[in-house]
């Protein structure tokens, strides 16, 4: 019964999001706190170091945290505002149940977990094990990453289970296994300081992984050239010395044409490419044809760019290759990711200093997150569960027959699919909420609405929370011991400030009495966080995510240690790929042949323009967390209809005018705001709000065959001006996620 | 000012343009000074954003001969003895709005609620106990840069700190600096 239980503005009414703010002489105590706690940003995947201020066991707000080595002090808004969750009004303090024509009541534990276990079993008795699916996600520690996947197969005893990383870096992730036959970036951000070219492809750094910015500065200080590739001018667009406006959805053309470029030049690392790669000729075959006219062509890029970008790389001394969603977003996230990549092995650029490749990572532990198990298919150590040795290995370290553990299970669009189709019938949620993140949500609510029970373990009560039966009130990151995994592959101490509020619980605590009241608890015997993590431990041992020499003592006497760590007396390892034995059957790194595809869904007549999608740097991810800070909405209010001029002149569309955007999937109304930062063929619309100002009503869900990623990068949309024009942004109410509300 | 001061007169101040995201977290981190009441007296702007997504920042230049302490009628805005100039002394300042007209760079603002003008004191209470201003700290691109002028020229040769801006045919010197194209000498404003 995942319906409504009342209409969503009485549920804002009480649950939010409501705008935290500090008082205007801070929190009580901010000035006399009883500790400062050194801990590290819940946000992206840079995970700065973070000082927070703690007056008697409520945060009272921060003090920046000057050591920590990668930002030295430095944060972005959401970081500087990072403190404001734990003592929100919105906060949910005890768990809740749904209760039809009033909203959600306090129940007490007992309650909530003797109903959940009750419609666990009855729904697995009913359809089977594998009719109950559970969704995480990475902004969760390493320790509860790893305790989910643990949880889903040995005491839900399901497959189907699946993360929000589904919407994040899978396609690196597939990419670079494919390449390296290992998953993480290839040196640590010092490195990135005395690269003399860097290609940055998708990613808006400067407003999704702010304090990267000034490392990406350090850099040009030092000489290095800086290459954009973005349909947009973003503020690190703006000031590069090459900014390469790709048409959405045709990355893997403009590096296919770049590694011609190198090919034609001889601009090659013979040796490298000889002893070191495998598929080269493959690889070169499939990129014959594209030439400079075909790449300007199809990319919509001028090729006298391209040819630039591709002599700055081919006669580079040291370089970097980053790139982030805006390639890896797509039906072909895979192909632009081993595209890329292909153009750093023709080149031998990787395993030495200053020369690196990677993908920024965009949750807070969405490297550390996607290593340890709480994905479909892989098991800890990034292990691959229908691996035979694999699972063995695991099932030695949980200390259960092989066979008790699931295969692999359908994943995260997939898992909304097959409760639409009526096949998946109970659900448990943590951290993820696919009611505004996940594409076609029209379709991801009519899902919602078919489950027999819902249950969301959560801080706040998020979109989809409020299609829940039950809400386990979880904790926030300053709430709990554990340790995450930046971008740059260094593993963290996140140190719990306080405890939780009220009668909320820890996420791991949860998670316990859930699997010993499922007749599990013998495997979830852990008094303490550090316990989670020496058995992840022994879980990654071996594998290619290797974490058994990390300990929690290493961590701290060294700010960080970089995985993979085989072994207590080993330093961790900053860059991979020194010694040049890839982790490939062959020891190779592989070239891949891209052969050039469209994205799934192109311009048309009907639906003539290119829709895409993205992030500002006030907002984080769903909103859950940065729609409840007011500052942070106040800084960009509603989501806006990015448009050139000419093609708001070609429609008639005049400034905050309201526009209907529709696709084949729905429709929206946005206010237009008119710029000439980007592509004349290409509106944007940033993804963080629900409800009726969602810009993932429009987009689309085909997914990429590999890694499984929906293509929100890319779709075709028409537009409609409306001759109204939008009330002031300051009344904007998009934050709170309503049903019906109009700009 | 207090003797006992640990204020370094080798650090300074800097800003360059250029390197701003306009992220705002400078505004955000200047607010939470507990004296500022939630205020920010730093602020980014966009220059034009229909043609791009070009940013400014707007702070207190911390004038030589500061415009704004001379023609205050209460003798509420002071320049210490490292060059800071004060905000307005609330048991003075009468909230007359002469400084807000004189700054030649627009910083100083009314708050009207409080009658009361505020502005950047360079975060006094930090600086003075060898810390750096909360603004400069955060700021993720490092647009705002607080250290020596040895470590900034050594940092980024590709440009020179200027202090020295014409309105006119009027020259005002200032504490804080701005990051220009190496070569140049002062900024001309007409």
């Amino acid at each position: 019964m995942a319906k409504l239980p009342v209409s969503a503005e009485k549920i804002i009414k009480q649950y939010g999001p409501k705008k935290n703010y500090t008082p205007l002489g801070g929190f009580e105590g901010s000035n006399e706190p009883d500790r400062l706690v050194k801990t590290h940003c819940c946000f992206c995947g840079m995970q700065c170091g973070i000082q927070l201020k703690v007056k008697d066991n409520q945060i009272a707000g921060f003090e920046p945290w000057m050591e920590f080595p990668f930002n030295e002090g430095r944060l972005c808004p959401k970081g500087v505002q990072r403190y404001l969750q734990n003592n929100h009004p919105d906060r949910i303090l005890s768990p809740l149940q749904r209760v039809e024509g009033k909203g959600f009541e306090p129940i007490d534990w007992e309650s909530a977990m003797g109903r959940t276990v009750n419609e666990i079993k009855r729904i697995q008795s009913t359809y089977g094990n594998d009719a109950f699916a559970m969704l995480s996600g990475v902004s969760l520690t390493n320790e509860k990453s790893y305790m989910v996947g643990k949880f889903a197969r040995l005491a839900l005893k399901t497959k189907n289970l699946d993360y929000n990383g589904r919407l994040c870096m899978v396609s690196a992730g597939a990419g670079n296994n494919k390449a390296f036959g290992l998953d993480r970036i290839s040196n640590s951000w010092a490195d990135l300081k005395h690269a003399k070219v860097i290609i940055i492809a998708g990613t808006n750094i400067s407003e999704c992984f702010p304090t990267l910015t000034h490392y990406i500065w350090e850099a040009r200080d030092n000489g290095a050239k800086l290459i954009v590739v973005d349909p947009r001018v973003t503020p690190i667009a703006r000031t590069a010395d090459l900014h390469l406006p790709v048409k959405p959805g045709r990355d893997s053309a403009l590096f296919g044409a770049i590694l011609k470029q190198l090919v034609d030049n001889d601009w090659l690392d013979h040796d490298f490419i000889d002893y070191h790669t495998s598929g080269f000729e493959e690889a070169i075959d499939a990129v014959k044809e594209y030439d400079l006219d075909w790449a300007e062509a199809t990319t919509g890029i001028d090729k006298e760019k391209i040819r630039l970008a591709a002599e700055w790389w081919g006669k580079a001394d040291t370089s970097f290759l980053l790139h982030a969603r805006g390639i890896e977003h797509h039906t072909k996230g895979v192909d632009n990711v081993v595209s890329c990549i292909n153009i750093v092995l023709a080149t031998g650029r990787i395993g030495k200093p200053y020369c690196g490749y990677g993908t920024i990572t965009g949750q807070g532990n969405g490297q550390g997150g996607r290593e340890h198990g709480h994905k479909c298919d892989q098991l800890p150590g990034n292990r691959d569960i229908t691996n035979p040795e694999h699972r063995k290995y695991i099932a030695e370290v949980w200390g259960v027959e092989e066979k008790e553990i699931p295969g692999k299970g359908l994943s995260a669009y997939e898992i909304i699919e097959a409760i639409h189709r009526g096949e998946i019938k109970g659900l448990i949620s943590i951290c993820f909420n696919p009611l505004v993140s996940l594409p076609n949500n029209n379709f991801v609510r009519e899902a919602l609405e078919k489950l027999e029970y819902y249950m969301c373990i959560d801080f706040f009560l998020n979109e989809t929370a409020r299609h829940a039966d039950v809400i386990m009130a979880g904790s926030l990151h300053e709430e709990e011991d554990g340790t995450v995994t930046t971008a740059e592959g260094r593993v963290v101490k996140i140190n719990q400030a306080i405890t939780p509020p009220g009668q909320a619980r820890k996420d791991s605590d949860i998670l316990i009495e859930l699997a010993q009241r499922l007749g599990a608890g013998d495997k979830f015997n852990y008094s303490k966080a550090e316990d989670i993590f020496n058995e992840l431990r022994v879980a990654s041992k071996g594998g290619t995510a290797d974490y058994y020499g990390i300990t929690y003592k290493k961590i701290e006497e060294n700010m960080g240690i970089f995985w993979p760590c085989p072994s207590e007396d080993h330093p961790g390892t900053p860059r991979l790929w020194e010694d040049k034995k890839f982790k490939t059957p062959d020891g190779k790194a592989h070239f891949n042949a891209v052969p050039y595809r469209e994205p799934s869904e192109v311009t048309d007549k009907e639906f003539p323009v290119t829709l895409t999608t993205g992030r500002v740097v006030s907002q984080y991810l769903s909103g859950t967390q940065t729609r409840r800070i007011g500052k942070l909405v106040d800084q960009y209010p509603e989501p806006l209809l990015e448009i050139h001029p000419s093609l708001a002149q070609q429609f008639g569309i005049k400034e905050r005018e309201l526009v209907r955007v529709s696709t084949r999937r729905g429709e929206a109304v946005f206010p237009a705001q008119i710029v000439e930062t980007i592509r004349p063929d290409t509106v944007f619309i940033p993804y963080h709000w629900g409800g009726s100002q969602s810009a993932n009503q429009l987009t689309i869900g085909t997914l990429d065959p590999v890694s499984k990623i929906p293509e929100f990068k890319v779709c075709a949309c028409k537009l409609e001006p409306l001759k109204k024009w939008a009330a002031p942004a300051t009344d904007s109410l998009a934050f709170q996620s309503h049903e019906t509300l109009k700009p | 000012m207090p003797s006992s001061t640990k204020y370094d007169q080798q650090m300074g101040f800097f800003i360059d343009m250029q390197r701003c995201i306009g992220c705002h977290a400078c505004e955000m981190a200047c607010a939470e000074c507990e004296t500022n009441g939630q205020e920010s007296m730093i602020h980014i702007h966009y220059v034009e954003r229909a043609v791009s997504t070009q940013t400014t920042v707007q702070v207190c230049m911390h004038c030589e001969d500061p415009a704004c302490a001379n023609v205050c009628p209460a003798d509420a805005i002071s320049k210490d003895e490292f060059g800071v100039v004060h905000t307005a002394e609330t048991s003075r300042c009468i909230g007359c709005s002469n400084c807000v007209l004189a700054c030649p760079f627009g910083v100083p603002q009314k708050q009207e609620k409080a009658e009361l003008m505020m502005k950047c004191n360079m975060c006094y209470d930090r600086t003075s106990a060898g810390k750096k201003p909360m603004c400069a700290t955060v700021c993720p691109s490092q647009a705002l840069f607080y250290g020596t002028r040895e470590e900034i020229e050594k940092k980024r040769p590709d440009s020179v700190p200027v202090d020295t801006f014409f309105f006119g045919e009027q020259e005002v010197k200032t504490k804080v600096k701005i990051m220009m194209p190496k070569g140049s000498n002062y900024l001309k404003v007409q």
